[in-house]
């Protein structure tokens, strides 16, 4: 059983949800993101999505395409998200971390290569958001060779072809794209999610998390209630890009915190 | 290549040439694309749609556009024969109407009010102005911030035309951000929006669907040359940015095994300064903008920025059909600077009476450095893909020259 399989085990048998946050890998500065790693944990985090940083960034909005840019203009690289993650794993952190990025920094790479370095480094699973199921049975046989989950995403637009092409080649969880658009943008459907995500769940037989547009506890903790994991990204990177460096990580955990404060106080799972 | 002798018919139904092409977006993009593939199916086996096409093509565009022996050039070079296909001739001044009209056809089948699009230098987001007005659609033009400085009057023509432009200030501020940024708009606004590209590259079926589109061209020289010259050209010259142009001429001349195919594309400052936009020459594959192809980037993957005199040129990828092309050796790909591109779009001003677009000018200077290499009885045809007006304000600026 993987770390991650472990991790919704181990949640699903106190009756809580997943946090998995999310931050970009070097942003505001290399060092910056161990630190931010850790106060992630310390807000309660369950996993970490750790985003690799691409100079095309498409499927993202304003606020991940900053986080990105600054990655990159600091000289952040995937050897060296690798290594991030490695003095992670260094510093005794069992959290299960997830690669989220695009699929030219792999392929540059090489899917092999990339996929050993990843594993060795002390990673568990890998989303890579412009591989669809279509295009990347190779690399999902790949990844799961290695011992890393591949992580697939749902949308509302996907017909139920979709959950089986993506239950086919995933494993780990679903990452369930809670509205039509980009990452950070505003809406986010509720009763949607609500119609969705059991249906979802019962066809790809794997936790399912939502994300896209959370943006606060109460959105939280109404999601915790319907699915398996609640995902935060762009909200936490305005929290970075609103604090001075020093005081970053100390923000990033009082946040979280009441994220997770939040969800475990939306109660007990509801039937 | 065991399949040398077997007749060309890429893509696959996975939307793939060979390992390039396929269908690399978001899941949120994937039922749009679906969809989309369906219905461009649907109405190319449609009888009225073709019709309805070709009576656009005549009526609205103007063609078939004319094939022209520039004799007084060639003499001047002293060798093979050059005949340019002059799409530059066409409504709105270049070839990208005939796509424009194509997609924009598609979106009103679809029931999709509003259309969007990318544009580098211009000349798509004017065809799909241009079109979007003709059918009461409204219209988004993505550009990036550095391309409009760059084509002012362009910007102006749109809208002139109805059309929202946006500038694009992200990234490089050209044509590769101008994309993310439509691709953007589309995953938001799936429900109500067309998205138009104006190039054979992104995701199925797009390189498939603006190849047929741009056909046209190819298919019409290959009934031209016959009357023009007597006979089908030795070899046929195109820039290659996207590689719409190119790939429209290409296309219908791949079964003519005896014609030579030449990509053209822009060197820049030449390509060991790494000042250029030459993704075939220069680039490794890799994946962007929803397809796998030749890429600019670093060894890391990132995409690099892009140099060309020519926004329409100035793209990190090219075309997937492109990228095949050139591995199965079926086309070659040859680099000309931006001083060599200036030196025929000049000469071409002088010699014959034709001020070609930037982007053109550079498969008119490879012309022009392999006619004097080839005796009289070879011939050339290359495609001219747009008219010049739009560059003035480019050229005049790099003669030292003020309006």
């Amino acid at each position: 059983m993987s770390r991650i399989q472990e991790t919704f085990k181990r949640l699903a048998s106190e009756g809580r949800k997943a946090l998995i946050p999310f931050i970009t890998a070097g942003d505001p500065a290399p060092e910056m993101t161990l630190p931010l790693m850790q106060a992630l944990v310390a807000g309660g985090a369950d996993i970490i999505e750790l985003g690799v940083p691409f100079s095309d960034p498409m499927a993202d909005g304003p606020t991940i395409q900053r986080a990105s840019e600054r990655a990159l203009a600091a000289g952040m690289s995937m050897r060296k998200v690798l290594d991030i993650v490695r003095s992670f794993r260094a510093s005794g952190d069992q959290t299960p971390v997830v690669l989220m990025g695009y699929a030219n920094p792999i392929e540059a790479m090489g899917a092999e290569p990339f996929t050993r370095a990843a594993a060795e480094a002390g990673v568990d699973g890998v989303l890579v958001v412009d591989y669809p199921p279509e295009e990347c049975r190779g690399f999902a046989q790949t990844c799961r060779a290695a011992g890393l989950d591949p992580v697939f995403l749902l949308a509302p637009t996907s017909t139920e072809q979709r959950y089986d092409d993506v239950a086919a080649v995933g494993s780990g969880y679903i990452y369930y794209v809670s509205l039509k658009g980009v990452t950070g943008s505003a809406t986010l459907d509720l009763d949607e999610v609500a119609q969705r995500i059991p249906l979802i769940r019962e066809k790809v037989g794997m936790p399912v998390g939502v994300g896209f547009g959370i943006r606060d506890g109460a959105t939280a903790a109404r999601i915790a209630c319907l699915a398996d994991a609640v995902v935060i990204g762009s909200r936490i990177i305005e929290e970075i890009e609103q604090s001075s460096r020093e005081d970053a990580p100390a923000k990033v955990t009082a946040f979280l915190r009441g994220i997770r404060e939040a969800m475990d106080n939306a109660g007990a799972p509801q039937a | 290549m065991h399949m040398a002798d077997a007749p060309y018919a890429l893509p696959d139904a996975h939307g793939h040439f060979g390992p390039y092409g396929g269908v690399f977006v978001a899941e949120t993009l994937i039922p749009a694309l679906t969809e989309l593939r369906l219905a461009y199916e649907e109405a190319q086996s449609d009888p009225a749609f073709v019709a309805e096409f070709e009576y656009e093509l005549k009526h609205y565009v103007g063609r078939p556009s004319p094939i022209y022996h520039a004799k007084r050039w060639s003499g001047l070079l002293g060798g093979a024969q050059i005949y340019l296909k002059r799409e530059d001739l066409n409504h709105t001044g270049a070839h990208k109407i005939n796509n424009s009209i194509g997609q924009a056809m598609l979106a009103r089948r679809m029931g999709k009010p509003r259309v969007i699009a990318e544009t580098g230098a211009g000349q798509h987001g004017v065809a799909t102005a241009t079109v979007a007005a003709r059918y009461g659609m409204e219209c988004v033009v993505y550009m990036g911030s550095e391309d409009i400085r760059r084509q002012a009057a362009n910007v102006y023509r749109m809208k002139l035309l109805g059309a929202t432009v946006v500038p694009v200030e992200s990234g490089s501020k050209t044509l590769k951000d101008a994309l993310n940024e439509a691709m953007r708009d589309w995953v938001t606004n799936i429900g109500n929006t067309f998205y138009i590209i104006g190039t054979v590259a992104g995701p199925h079926p797009y390189p498939m669907m603006v190849r047929d589109f741009q056909a046209v061209i190819g298919k019409e020289c290959i009934e031209q040359m016959p009357d023009m010259a007597g006979r089908q050209p030795d070899y046929v010259i195109a820039c290659v940015g996207g590689g719409s142009n190119a790939m429209g001429i290409f296309h219908p001349y791949i079964e003519h095994k005896q014609v030579r195919l030449i990509g053209v594309e822009a060197a820049g400052s030449g390509i060991e300064t790494g000042h250029h936009a030459a993704s075939l020459t220069a680039g490794r594959p890799g994946v962007l903008h929803g397809n796998r192809t030749y890429l600019l980037q670093n060894e890391d993957g990132q995409i690099i920025e892009t140099h060309s005199i020519s926004a329409g040129l100035d793209y990190p990828g090219v075309g997937p059909e492109h990228a095949w092309l050139k591995d199965i050796n079926r086309a070659e790909y040859v680099g000309i600077t931006d001083a060599e591109a200036l030196q025929a779009f000049h000469d071409l001003c002088r010699f014959e009476g034709i001020i070609p677009a930037l982007e053109s000018s550079h498969a008119l200077a490879y012309a022009a450095k392999l006619a004097p290499t080839l005796s009289s009885d070879k011939v050339l045809l290359v495609n001219l893909s747009g008219r010049g007006d739009k560059d003035m304000h480019t050229v005049a600026e790099k003669s030292g020259i003020q309006f």
